[in-house]
């Protein structure tokens, strides 16, 4: 017999093409806009011009009268139905329709429902709602000052514009550590506050049935279960039950973060199809995508390290100001306030650390999601990538030296951090080294000396970073009360193809594909044989969804060991179809063998048939099992990256010329498709390091609420990626899986804006804040007489 | 409101509606002649996602009016297949993962056709500048490049 191999059956390691593009290449994708339910009526939000007044009157008469427009709807009415207010992932509380007054620009103050979207829109602009102007408080160092007005007067515990302040490590360890340092750098940065802005934007359609009380939700989400939970809690008094809604994200056109949350705008489609019994349909247009749903970062930090003269490091220090906006909606693990911000050692052995956060509420767009970043994992992985390279200029030392000085080294692993992590594997001696030969370093530092002597500018960013994904073990992680587990269900049918459901849900990710060549190597049939399916709470396990890169590393554990369970049983039935003792029956070449005996064997497809039709005696029938994963720790991607860049000194304009990226994340399921994720991340790091910005003037207008000035990188200027890898399998995953997604977006942003410094240290630049664009460059250039 | 009979042959097949004349064609082609493949990503002409061919031309649906289409041939993604033979460039994206999401894809798709139909063998930078016009958020661009050149490829070798 023939044996068959992981590339035919497309398994663990296969650059196998994915099941997904055969729909979406030819416009058959099914995206939540792409619903036409009869009956549909659409809804529209009258949003606010303001940062901070009160609503002193809405005045919907005329907008009643507008042809088509069925309902306005008000926080009046809201109250009416228990839901103007909701809870926020963050355990805070968000207003639905504004109550009494508004806290940030373009915030939802009511909502008209009409027969179509070009009427909604009418009866928006007929909708008359007089303000009366509050004091505004944009800068969140102003909004701690002990007289600044208090934004949440809605909360009567509020006796400051501060959210929580939070704080990890050995302070007094840290001080003595600081104390005995023959060297200190202390060095501040804006993580600038940024959108993750998906090219699909958030909406749903809700079809609620009067009639049986169910209610059908299909919305853009990336954790539809954690959405149905959170419905039934704070609208099951209005009939949202859990029993009786069923939440459907069909394709997602993209997530990062930006659809996590439970926004508003589903909470009003609900409504509005409870009060009209017809279908609702809300889409958010771009604009208001990036002026109200989903703001990510906004972290303002000092982080000072402490090191010895030879460059060995002592201490951490960090503290951050966090800008959270009007309602405190960021996606953390409740047990987190400041996400996984104390990975923020990084790749570094650092005997002791203090790290400090306060947040604080500002008239700006709610919000604080983990965009591509595994909740507050970017913000860490800048400061301390930055502040490794500060600390080089400072000790007049290759930054690559000083990074080797200091990694965590291949033999320390398991790695407890001095802030309680334990880094389940690593090298990333290798890595570095991988990604300096491929780059050709010590060249490029010869070049680069030579260009200063004529006045060229050139930089080199290093940044190795070290990721914290796959959250969580429910001992730690939990969001709202909700463990961060995940379930997967597989079905053998007797003809030996498979359907496998999963709790998490794909926005683009691959899940069809990969999960089941996780499912086709651990079961021996062909990933061609398994459809996956998520997304529908209705049909697939429970599960937290897909954010933070946790489904390969949570789910994706789960996919192997219910296989696993499967094969178990397989195995019984194949000793008694082989008339074997089960100790004989090994799995080998992906079938079932008699130990010894190579042509006695049976295959899954053989076994899945007999599991129908003549499973042993006292067997129940059937081959299908489900399996709730908790993972025991955390997985720890990682990797270095290294940006080689060209300034024009004349005119700041820059060229990123070489940009390589060796990755660690495990286990690699699908090559093709993880070089796929890293493309993307690099691209969204360069987008954050050199265009995206949102920011406000002083009266809380949002200064880039669109496409015009929210810049994305285009094909043009979008660099091109050297990728290369290292393999180390995370010891505690089934399968040695880590999760990739995120890495290059949290490793990333520092390699390009170390390569600016670098480029322009010779003239005593020390920090530029991202996004760093030719004008801020210029600008410098100027000040330094160099342009 | 005025409203207008609009009448379009769209991928081989003749159409019409009666809209109303600040119809969006993007919205005509989506709400009234259900072919959904077309997407709607920003309100300021910025993505290409809308993108269409309208008399063979790359066009951004989103910014013409349905009234402005009338006796007009316009192809969609859907029409890019003939029969079940996939067009080389949608072969390019799945051969050589051109899509993550998926969302960005059918106006790529049709940007990459408008260019291939004025240039039928582009280099990397005028694959780069026909699509700049067009965003992505997931595939950082260099696989959708290769997809492109994939197809210049096989339509050169009369595929
Ligand atoms: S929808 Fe963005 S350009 Fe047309
Ligand atoms: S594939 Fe997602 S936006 Fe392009």
């Amino acid at each position: 017999m023939s044996k068959t191999t992981s590339v035919e059956l497309g398994g663990i390691g296969q650059a196998v093409k994915r099941k997904e593009d055969s729909r979406f290449i030819q416009g058959k994708g099914r995206y939540v806009e792409d619903f036409y339910l009869p009956g549909m009526v659409y809804g529209a939000f009258v949003r606010s011009p303001f940062a901070h007044a009160r609503v002193k009157q809405i005045d919907t008469s005329a907008a009643m009268k507008v042809p088509g427009v069925l309902a306005v709807i008000t926080a009046k009415e809201l109250h009416g139905v228990k839901l103007a207010w909701m809870p926020t992932l963050a355990g805070d509380t968000q207003a639905v329709l504004a109550d009494e007054k508004v806290l940030f620009q373009s915030q939802e103050v009511a909502f008209v429902v009409a027969e179509s979207q070009y009427q909604a829109a009418d009866g928006v602009a007929a909708v008359e709602v007089d303000y009366e102007e509050l004091p505004v408080v944009i800068d969140p160092f102003k909004a701690l000052e002990p007289n600044a007005p208090i934004l949440r007067t809605d909360k009567k515990d509020q006796k400051s514009n501060r959210i929580f302040h939070w704080e990890v490590g050995d302070k007094k360890a840290t001080e003595d550590a600081f104390r005995k340092a023959g060297v200190v750098i202390s060095q501040k940065t804006h993580y600038q506050r940024c959108h993750p802005a998906p090219m699909e934007t958030c909406g749903c359609v809700v079809d609620h049935n009067p009639a049986t009380g169910h209610t059908d939700i299909y919305m853009t989400s990336q954790a539809p279960h954690a959405h149905r939970t959170v419905f039934a809690l704070v609208a099951g008094h209005a009939g949202l039950v859990e029993h009786k809604t069923r939440v459907i994200a069909p394709d997602i056109g993209g997530g990062f973060g930006n659809k996590v949350p439970v926004y508003p705008g589903y909470v009003l489609a609900a409504v509005a199809s409870v009060i009209l019994g017809r279908p609702c349909k809300w889409i958010e247009s771009r604009s208001e995508n990036i002026q109200s749903t989903g703001f990510a970062r906004d972290y303002h930090t000092t982080t000072e390290l402490a090191a010895t003269k030879e460059g060995r490091l002592l201490g951490l220090r960090v503290k951050t100001v966090a800008d959270h906006g009007a309602f405190n909606a960021h996606a953390n693990p409740s047990k987190w306030p400041a996400g996984l911000f104390s990975i923020c050692t990084g790749s570094y052995d650092i005997p002791a650390a203090d790290v400090q956060v306060d947040a604080v509420y500002t008239n700006k767009a709610p919000g604080g999601v983990a965009y591509r970043c595994s909740f507050r994992v970017t913000e860490a992985s800048y400061i301390i990538e930055r502040a490794m390279d500060s600390l080089a200029r400072e000790l007049k030392m290759d930054p690559t030296e000083l990074r080797r000085k200091n990694f965590v080294r291949a033999d320390q692993f398991p790695y407890a951090t001095c802030l309680g992590w334990e880094y389940d594997s690593g090298d990333y001696h290798k890595a570095m080294q991988v990604a300096l030969d491929a780059i050709g370093y010590d060249a490029l530092r010869k070049e680069q000396a030579e260009k200063r002597k004529k006045g060229e500018l050139m930089g080199i960013g290093i940044s190795s970073f070290t990721e914290i994904v796959g959250a969580g073990p429910r001992s730690k992680f939990d969001i709202l009360g909700l463990s961060m587990n995940d379930g997967v269900e597989i079905r053998v049918h007797p003809t030996g193809t498979v359907l496998a459901r999963t709790g998490v849900k794909s926005q683009g990710q691959g899940h069809e594909t990969t999960f089941a060549q996780i499912i086709a190597e651990e079961l021996g049939i062909p990933e061609s044989n398994i459809t996956l399916e998520e997304g529908d709470t209705d049909t697939a396990p429970y599960g937290l969804g897909t954010y933070a890169s946790r489904s390969t590393p949570v789910a994706g554990a789960a996919t192997a060991l219910a296989a696993r369970r499967i094969r178990e049983k397989a195995k019984k039935i194949a000793a008694y179809l082989l008339e074997a003792s089960e100790q004989d029956i090994e799995w080998k070449d992906y079938q079932f063998q008699v130990k010894g005996v190579p042509g006695k064997a049976k295959t899954m497809a053989e076994v899945a048939f007999a599991a129908y039709t003549n499973p042993p005696p006292g067997m129940e029938t059937g081959l299908e099992t489900s399996y709730y994963y908790d993972p025991p720790n955390l997985t720890y991607p990682f990797g270095t990256y290294v940006c080689v860049l060209d300034i024009d000194s004349k005119t700041g304009e820059f060229k990123i010329r070489r940009f390589v990226a060796v990755d660690d994340c495990g286990t690699i399921i699908n090559p093709m498709v993880v070089d796929g994720q890293i493309h993307g991340g690099l691209t969204e790091g360069f987008a954050i390091a050199t265009m995206q910005e949102i920011r406000f003037d002083e009266q809380g207008n949002c200064l880039n609420g669109s496409f015009m000035d929210y810049l994305l990188p285009t094909a043009v200027e979008t660099p091109r990626w050297e990728l290369g890898k290292t393999v180390t399998p995370s010891p505690h995953h089934p399968i040695g899986a880590k999760g990739v997604g995120e890495s290059p977006n949290v490793g990333s942003p520092a390699a390009f804006v170390n390569a600016f410094v670098d480029a322009l240290s010779h003239l005593g630049v020390k920090n530029i804040d991202m996004p760093v664009t030719p004008w801020k460059i210029w600008r410098i250039l100027r000040e330094k007489g160099v342009a | 409101m005025s409203s207008h009979k609009v009448t379009v042959t769209i991928n081989g097949q003749k159409r019409s509606a009666e809209v109303e004349a600040r119809m969006l064609l993007v919205h005509f082609i989506r709400d009234y002649l259900r072919l959904t493949g077309t997407h709607v990503g920003c309100d300021t002409t910025s993505c290409g996602a809308c993108t269409v061919l309208l008399e063979g031309q790359a066009v951004k649906s989103c910014t013409l009016f349905a009234v402005q289409a009338e006796g007009k041939t316009l192809q969609t993604v859907e029409g890019l297949a003939q029969g079940t033979a996939l067009h080389p460039l949608q072969e390019g994206f799945k051969e050589h993962h051109g899509l993550q999401c998926g969302f960005c894809t059918p106006g790529m798709l049709m940007s990459a056709a408008g260019l291939l139909s004025r240039n039928p063998r582009p280099s990397e930078e005028e694959i780069r500048w026909g699509i700049a016009g067009n965003l992505c958020r997931c595939t950082g661009y260099q696989n959708i490049v290769k997809a492109v050149q994939f197809a210049s490829d096989k339509m050169a070798k009369g595929g």
